[in-house]
């Protein structure tokens, strides 16, 4: 029959982002060393002081990587890390710097083509402002001299060191210190490039700002870093986009990510995160150990985080909110998907200081093959935060027999007057409902890509509209071949 | 005579893992409406899970022709997509997907079935508010999550407002008229009737005789484990009515009334 075949062509197709770019690539030697670390910082041109932080930061990760302080407590198994055989910087060769997009390589072009990148002017009118990190550095930004003319800095973290270095040196690692944790403290290290951004007081940034991250060189870990600074009443909204090839080793991406929201400034920050998961045997695909929070500093400022996971081996993030100012906003909007043999351990964190603090937690997990996903999650209340309130709402869709969805919710409560409360289920995709699709003359693939639509809509409408479109294509692709 | 649409012919099915279906013949031609009667457990769900290829209902012998074509070798949507409709006795609710969006992806899929254009947003919506108005469906439960928080007349009327939609050329009734106030059995008869035609043939599964008031039968079947025990023309529905089962074991059908 023919829906028959079509079922088996869906089933077969692949990850479509897998393909590797033949570009000349300049590494540094493999290896983590405070040589490693002052060859990049010095291929930057980089003040002391930033040398400085990242030694420091060597010195810490060294120190807990001799204490075996990797953390263990996330629900996720992998083979451990051996720190000296990866490249820690490899980057397209190309002359040192770009004066325009014409200079950039026609191959790395394609590249981002492929990707359907809106790299090119022509794509203004989708006004997004995109900044693409292939490998270890930032090889274009987009609409740089547009966002200017309003005072808004949109560029690569190398740049910014070199144009914004005070701001640089106010805001980087303010919100997640290089001694935060075992990858933030490798991060802060060897980070190689990122983005950052920064808008200026009472400015609307008037586009999505937009990163694409792209792995394409092999046994090379990306480690970026991305600040965004949204000053008293600013606001932005940003969204990171992640592809990789396929391969069969393992590749480890630990980025950071550093939010700083001041009084009455909003952030919103969306992720689409789909580096290589691995094949259906769970070979390949990369670690991703991600550390992201940001800081609601200022009195009424509101970030939000909205991540749609369907990539990656291992996901090992929480993004999160420290609610400092009074009548601060947090918000946590996640879709996690995990098929065939990829693992997740993802959540947030709510951190209430300030009063009346406000935050919501949405988390969506599916699980699919053998995927198996955690939701952990810990809101606390400080002793100062009167009239704090949450709402945590964490669920979780089965489908098949053999996948597992965790649910670890932590709550802190130091203060009476606060106000906290979780809601959690667990659902199965019921033969009864695909049957009931199937009947009406839909495909199954169909209807499981309908029913898990309908099931993380709260998330989805909280991406902006054509990033919201991909993300629902994206999950129906990553369901590929679990049904059935 | 017209087109014989679907013939079943000793169909043996178990459900459950337990055999319901122990031998039914049946023959639909386009244009006859056939009510199918018998107590609880009788096997009428089983045989409406048969034609409709529901999964838990495993065919054990027999066979079922529809237009000509071997029905039981395709997959539930392929039957969809060639015009079988089964009215749910307990329509499934999706949380998160809305009803306009699912009634349009079924009514395109069953198109693009058919070589038709998929309709457009426009186009499908005035489509869907002209049959609305046919059962009374409310505006406002079309923009809703499907079935979600419907009552059950609600779910009721929708499943024949998707039928009204998709214009099968067999449909399969099951119980639609279960936990149906004496309004909304005859909205959704109006609905059923306004479908009836020359090209079509439904089968309709029913406890009560008030229905077959609203939905005149052409043929009345009684099943009873598994088999269909008496069959004839509406009489016979009123029969049982006044009657009950009971009395069918007890004297043997008159020859002529055999299924047919």
């Amino acid at each position: 029959m023919s829906e028959a075949s079509d079922l088996e062509k869906l089933a077969r197709r692949e990850y479509q982002y897998g393909f590797v770019t033949d570009i000349e690539q300049e590494y540094i030697p493999k290896g983590l060393s405070a040589d490693t670390v002052r060859l990049i910082s010095a291929k930057k041109s980089e003040p002391v002081w930033l040398l400085e932080w990242r030694l420091k930061a060597l010195a810490r990760f060294e120190e807990m990587l001799a204490e075996n302080r990797v953390p263990t407590w996330a629900q996720i198994t992998y083979p451990s890390i051996d720190y000296q055989s990866m490249y820690y910087y490899a980057a397209p060769k190309q002359k040192p710097k770009l004066e325009s997009l014409d200079e950039v390589d026609p191959e790395l072009l394609r590249t981002y083509e492929r990707l359907g990148i809106p790299l090119l002017e022509q794509k203004r009118l989708a006004g997004v402002a995109v900044d693409a990190v292939f490998d270890s550095v930032s090889v274009a930004t987009t609409y740089k001299a547009e966002l200017e003319k309003q005072g808004i800095a949109f560029c690569s973290f190398s740049e910014a060191v070199q144009r914004y270095p005070e701001l640089v040196r106010k805001y980087l690692g303010s919100v997640v210190p290089y001694s935060d944790n075992f990858f933030a403290a490798l991060n802060s290290a060897v980070f190689s490039d990122g983005s950052f951004a920064y808008v200026p007081k009472g400015v609307r940034c008037p586009m999505e700002l937009s990163t694409y991250f792209r792995i394409n060189a092999q046994e090379t870990g990306q480690f970026e870093r991305t600040l965004i600074v949204a000053d008293e009443g600013a606001s932005v909204s940003y969204l990171e986009g992640c592809t990789a090839p396929q391969r069969d080793e393992n590749q480890l991406h630990a980025a950071v990510v550093e939010l700083v929201a001041l009084d009455d400034a909003e952030i919103k920050y969306s992720t689409v995160q789909n580096w290589y998961p691995g094949d259906a045997e769970g070979r390949g695909g990369i670690y991703n150990f991600v550390t992201k929070r940001g800081a609601c500093r200022g009195r009424r400022s509101k970030i939000s985080w909205t991540q749609v996971e369907t990539g990656s081996a291992i996901t090992w993030k929480y993004p999160s909110c420290i609610l400092q100012g009074d009548d601060s906003v947090g918000a946590f909007y996640s879709v996690a998907m995990t098929n065939h043999r990829q693992q997740a351990d993802t959540g947030t964190k709510m951190i209430h200081i300030g009063k009346n603090t406000r935050s919501t937690i949405v988390s969506k997990g599916i699980s699919a093959g053998r995927g198996q996903q955690s939701y952990r999650g810990l809101v606390k209340i400080g002793p100062k935060a009167h009239g704090a309130r949450n709402h945590s709402q964490c669920d979780s869709l089965l489908l098949g027999d053999q996948c597992g969805a965790h649910t670890f919710p932590y709550l802190e409560v130091k203060n009476p007057t606060a106000i906290v409360e979780h809601e959690a289920t667990t659902s199965k995709i019921g033969e009864d409902q695909l049957f009931y699709c199937q009947q009406r003359g839909l495909s199954q693939e169909d209807a499981v890509s309908m029913i898990v639509n309908g099931f993380c809509k709260e998330v989805l409408r909280e991406l902006p509209m054509e990033f919201a479109v991909e993300a629902q294509k994206l999950l129906g692709l990553s369901l590929e071949g679990s049904v059935g | 005579m017209s087109e014989v649409l679907l013939e079943i012919e000793g169909l043996e099915a178990n459900a459950g893992g337990k055999p319901i279906l122990r031998g039914i013949d049946l023959v639909l031609r386009a244009g006859e409406v056939h009510a199918l009667m018998g107590p609880n457990g009788s096997g009428k769900s089983t045989l409406a899970g048969a034609l409709a290829g529901r999964p838990g209902v495993e065919i054990t012998a027999g066979k079922v022709r529809y237009r000509g074509e071997d029905l039981l070798a395709l997959a539930p949507e392929a039957r969809a997509r060639r015009g079988i409709f089964l009215a749910f006795q307990y329509p499934v609710e999706i949380p998160g997907v809305s009803n306009n969006y699912f009634l349009k992806s079924a009514l395109n899929a069953v198109r693009q079935h058919r070589g038709e254009e998929p309709l457009d947003a426009m186009e499908f919506l005035t489509l869907v508010r002209e049959k609305a108005a046919v059962v009374e469906m409310p505006k406002e439960l079309l923009g809703r999550s499907l079935n979600e928080g419907f009552s059950g007349g609600e779910k009721k009327r929708n499943e024949v407002l998707q039928m009204l939609l998709l214009e099968p050329t067999l449909a399969v009734l099951d119980e639609t008229d279960s936990g149906l106030d004496i309004d909304a059995l005859r909205i959704v008869a109006r609905g059923v009737n306004a479908l009836r035609s020359a090209e079509r043939a439904m089968l309709v599964i029913t406890h009560y005789q008030r229905l077959l008031d609203h939905i005149v039968p052409d043929r009345v079947h009684v099943l009873s484990e598994g088999r269909i025990v008496r069959s004839g023309g509406k009489e016979l529905a009123l029969e049982l009515e006044k009657r009950g089962y009971g009395w069918l074991e007890k004297e043997p059908p008159p020859r002529e009334a055999a299924a047919r």
